[in-house]
């Protein structure tokens, strides 16, 4: 297990360098430009002084390899001086600099990350808590209303996008009842009760929106699972055995189904980083997905090849945890 | 049910409080905390670094120029005592330099003296040719910046400018502070994130935390020079979302006050204003939806000299079928489903301030569909068995391009739709905006390259002087491959006399023989027909009906005069 482990490892170093090639190439030759969305009074001699203070003279592989300097090496000595409260050499190196804001874009990264595991990494959860109850009744009393009900939902969470729901819980809870915000207030700090109250009230629409579509589709995986189990040799002979049903549904079945759902809640985890970009969009929320929309939409090159990257990193890594987490969980099987 | 009255109670008193207060509204930060919605959010807080709008506005809050424009394009002094003029010896009278008084007393808010210095080095900062300075145009001619005493600047210019407010007044060339920016020149520009995103200014408000594209906090500056100003203790401008989003946070749900560039559907407007929490206001620049003739042939035949002046347009040329396309249009309707509030028909490339609006044009606001069929027949274009037009083999079938943007597809599908009745094809092609207007050499998209017969868009210029933006069009500026395909001149209009009237205004001070001029420049392209302008645009914004003072200017940021701003 750990010698797979340490060679998935060392196999992930050439996917990642292939895709951050890949993904610098493809946004390189976009049709996009960072001074496009200036004001037109702004002249074009200004204008290309700025493409060239933005470095956009250089040749591709250039750029490329400064880019890889900048985040491979740069960017993680600074973080470990931040870490050590160290200096490394002089300390004077170049990070990876957005050209719309013209600061770090790590330094954006991390401080959009609260708001985005707050929202979306709480949805995911709230998702996985209503989805994993909502299969096992329905796969346990299959047919029967509650599935039906449950299937009609969830087929609602399915199709229905988020930009829809979003927007309906606004009409309804702030423009009518005005019950909550429909604006998120990213500086908003916990530090007591009452700002703790504001936070969840600040949150629930968005978490809610984002909860229904993940419960959706986690409580479908569940509910194929349970029902693929439900019907084993192992279960009669635990009915045969004289056990409680409750122990043969929750402890037997339920733990032999979770097998498949943990790993596609795994896999969904590096969705949680991403960001829900409509989702964000809608509340204001402001967070990662926000920021790769407007990276997007400014052409701010090195601002969407590094969130790019570091998802297509943690895409990478989160297979390589789903995989491990397989062989943990089914004694069946084993990596060698 | 419950909480919203309670909302209704706690809004209630504080009405109550606010009038039992209204005696004594002397005290800075009177008025507690003001929230602002700007649906784009700021990236940086420097208009040096950043060319946007919200930027620039953002930034008005903290640093401030020596002067700025009101409301109706008046010149106001802010930094400065007074405006130089020749008339009070302020500008010299070869109108080569200009000297500048700061007002006493000034302090950052810091606590340090803003002194002559300062301002000497927000020049040299933008002037600087490794920075990327994006508002360089602004100092275009600027041989020297130089402090006379702790008060006094001089700014000198290589040539005669009858107009010389472009450094250092209005939103996008504040001066910044010295001492703060000293390590930050050239290339070392961006590097300084910090200053960047908090800059000590002299403005009402002081930067607490910048959250980049997201959200500033800002609480009242206590060196701001007005000792009652301003009236908010605290703002807070925050970012992101969509227009109707903004606006609905000010005209439905009321957790906003104020909400910037509201550029959604304007019944939509209307439905969210009738809550009577809030009120749409409008004002109008000079940002006009036009569209440009292309007169050079755009045939990809050509390969290389493709819409360059080699080759004259086969139908463009004739001055018969321009006339009868803008004749076919009714620009009232036009901006009736386009903008609403936020327009009004225009039928000059030049529509304001008002003493540089000709009335000699108007005509053009009622749609002739019968005088652009007759005027197309008199000139020999007959109708083909298909309905289109054509003479000597040429068919009048048009290329249609624009930036892919809601309202300018209307407005395409309208055109054609017009133009179909006065027998001329259309094609409709649109492509996104960072493509379009984003100047990359190697696309053939560009709005330089105009491969097509026409094309649509919006421009205008910054400030309240008109000669760089009616230089445009004169011969030097048409876009070709030998320049890079720079210039401002899209029809590629060429004309002695508009070069003549071009050159006589950059030699020209007077105010009203300014006006005169470019009135007849205007008058020079609106009768050739080469540029067809739809509708001026204006700026939209809405406030909460709880605030006072807001006066939406178009001339300069929107959020000029919140040191002025108050609850009501």
């Amino acid at each position: 297990m750990f010698n797979y482990t340490i060679r998935r490892l060392i196999f992930t170093i050439p996917t990642l360098l292939f895709i951050s090639f890949v993904i610098f190439f493809i946004l390189d030759t976009a049709p996009n430009d960072p001074t496009g969305n200036l004001p037109l009074t702004i002249p074009p001699e200004v204008r290309e002084k700025i493409r060239i203070s933005l470095g956009l003279d250089a040749p591709m592989y250039v750029r490329y390899l400064l880019w890889c300097q900048q985040f491979f090496i740069n960017e993680p000595l600074n973080i470990i001086e931040q870490w050590f409260n160290i200096t490394i050499g002089d300390g004077e190196r170049l990070r990876v600099q957005s050209w719309a804001t013209r600061s770090p874009v790590v330094d954006l990264v991390v401080e959009r990350l609260p708001q985005t595991l707050w929202v979306v990494g709480m949805s995911y959860v709230v998702g996985v808590l209503i989805a994993i109850p909502i299969g096992v009744i329905s796969a346990y009393k299959q047919y029967s209303w509650f599935d039906q009900i449950g299937t009609f939902i969830s087929m609602l969470g399915f199709s229905v996008p988020t930009f829809f729901t979003g927007l309906l819980m606004i009409v309804i809870f702030s423009v009518h009842l005005h019950w909550f915000p429909s604006i998120y207030d990213t500086t908003h700090k916990v530090t007591d009760w009452s700002s703790l109250l504001f936070q969840i009230i600040q949150m629930i629409m968005p978490v809610m929106v984002l909860a229904f579509y993940n419960a959706a589709q986690l409580s479908r995986f569940m509910r194929a699972s349970m029902l693929d189990n439900l019907s084993q040799d192992y279960v009669r002979t635990a009915r045969a055995k004289g056990l409680k049903e409750k122990t043969v549904v929750l402890v037997h079945v339920l733990r032999n189904s979770l097998i498949p759902v943990v790993t596609v809640i795994a896999l969904g985890v590096p969705q949680v980083f991403g960001g829900a970009i409509i989702t964000e969009q809608i509340f204001k929320v402001n967070g990662l997905g926000q920021l790769l929309i407007i990276g997007i939409q400014g052409a701010d090159i090195p601002l969407v090849q590094t969130l790019t990257f570091i998802f297509a990193l943690l895409i990478v890594l989160f297979n390589l945890i789903a995989d491990i987490a397989y062989g943990l969980l089914d004694p069946r099987i084993r990596y060698e | 049910m419950k909480i919203s009255n309670l909302f209704m109670a706690a809004a209630g008193a504080s009405l109550l409080a606010s009038t039992a207060m209204a005696g004594s509204h002397e005290a800075r930060g009177r008025d507690g905390h003001v929230n602002i919605i700007y649906w784009q959010a700021a990236s940086v807080m420097n208009p040096y670094l950043s060319g946007g709008t919200k930027d620039l506005n953002a930034a008005s809050m903290v640093i401030e120029p020596l002067a700025r424009y009101d409301e109706n394009g008046n010149m106001v002094a802010y930094l400065a005592a007074d405006i130089p003029t020749v008339a009070n010896g302020g500008v010299s009278e070869d109108l080569t330099s200009i000297t500048w008084k700061l007002k006493e007393g000034l302090k950052w808010s810091d606590g340090s003296d803003v002194t002559a210095a300062d301002v000497v080095f927000t020049g040299e900062y933008c002037m600087d040719p490794d920075g990327g300075c994006q508002q360089l145009a602004k100092f275009s001619d600027v041989t020297s910046v130089e402090a006379l005493d702790d008060l006094t600047v001089k700014v000198t210019f290589s040539v005669a400018k009858p107009f010389p407010y472009g450094p250092f007044v209005g939103q996008e060339t504040p001066i910044i502070q010295a001492a703060q920016f000293a390590d930050c020149t050239g290339a070392a520009a961006p590097t300084c994130t910090d200053a960047n995103f908090a800059p000590i200014g002299t403005g009402p408000f002081v930067v607490t935390e910048f959250r980049a594209n997201d959200t500033i906090s800002l609480v009242a500056n206590d060196m701001y020079r007005d000792a009652s100003k301003p009236a908010f203790a605290s703002a807070t401008l925050k970012g992101g979302g969509d227009a109707a989003a903004a606006a609905r946070s000010v005209l439905e749900t009321g957790e906003f006050d104020y909400a910037w560039n509201l550029q959604i559907a304007p019944e939509i407007l209307v439905q969210m204003e009738s809550k009577g929490m809030g009120t749409v206001l409008s004002s109008f620049g000079t940002l006009v939806e036009r569209l440009m003739i292309n007169l050079t042939d755009p045939s990809a035949d050509l390969g290389d000299e493709r819409s360059t002046v080699a080759h004259p347009h086969p139908f463009m040329s004739d001055i018969n079928v321009r006339k009868a396309l803008s004749l076919a249009i009714d620009r009232p309707l036009l901006v009736e489903v386009g903008y609403g509030k936020a327009g009004k028909p225009t039928c000059n490339v030049l529509p304001a301030p008002a003493i540089y609006n000709s009335t000699a044009n108007d005509a053009c606001q009622t749609q002739d569909i019968a005088a652009a069929n007759a005027l197309l027949d008199s000139a020999g274009w007959a109708r083909g068995s298909d309905g289109v037009r054509a003479k000597d083999g040429v068919r009048l079938s048009i290329l249609y391009q624009t930036s892919t943007n809601a309202v300018r597809q209307d407005f395409q599908a309208l055109i054609k739709q017009w133009w179909g009745e006065i027998g001329i094809e259309t094609e409709l092609k649109n492509i996104d905006g960072a493509v379009f207007f984003g100047g990359d050499q190697s696309s053939p998209d560009t709005f330089q390259k105009l491969f097509a017969d026409l094309e649509m868009y919006a421009n205008n210029f910054s400030g309240t002087d008109p000669e760089s933006y009616m230089g445009n069009w004169k011969c030097s500026e048409i876009p070709s491959p030998e320049n890079a395909w720079l210039g401002g001149n899209m029809p590629r209009h060429c004309n002695a006399d508009y070069d003549a009237l071009v050159a006589e205004m950059a030699g020209t001070a007077d105010i009203a023989k300014r006006a005169e001029l470019a009135i007849a420049m205007n008058d020079m392209l609106m009768q050739n027909y080469v540029i067809i302008p739809l509708v001026h645009r204006g700026n939209v914004s809405a406030s909460a009906n709880t605030l006072d003072g807001v006066k939406l200017n178009a001339w300069d940021s929107e959020l000029w005069n919140i040191a002025d701003w108050s609850r009501k």
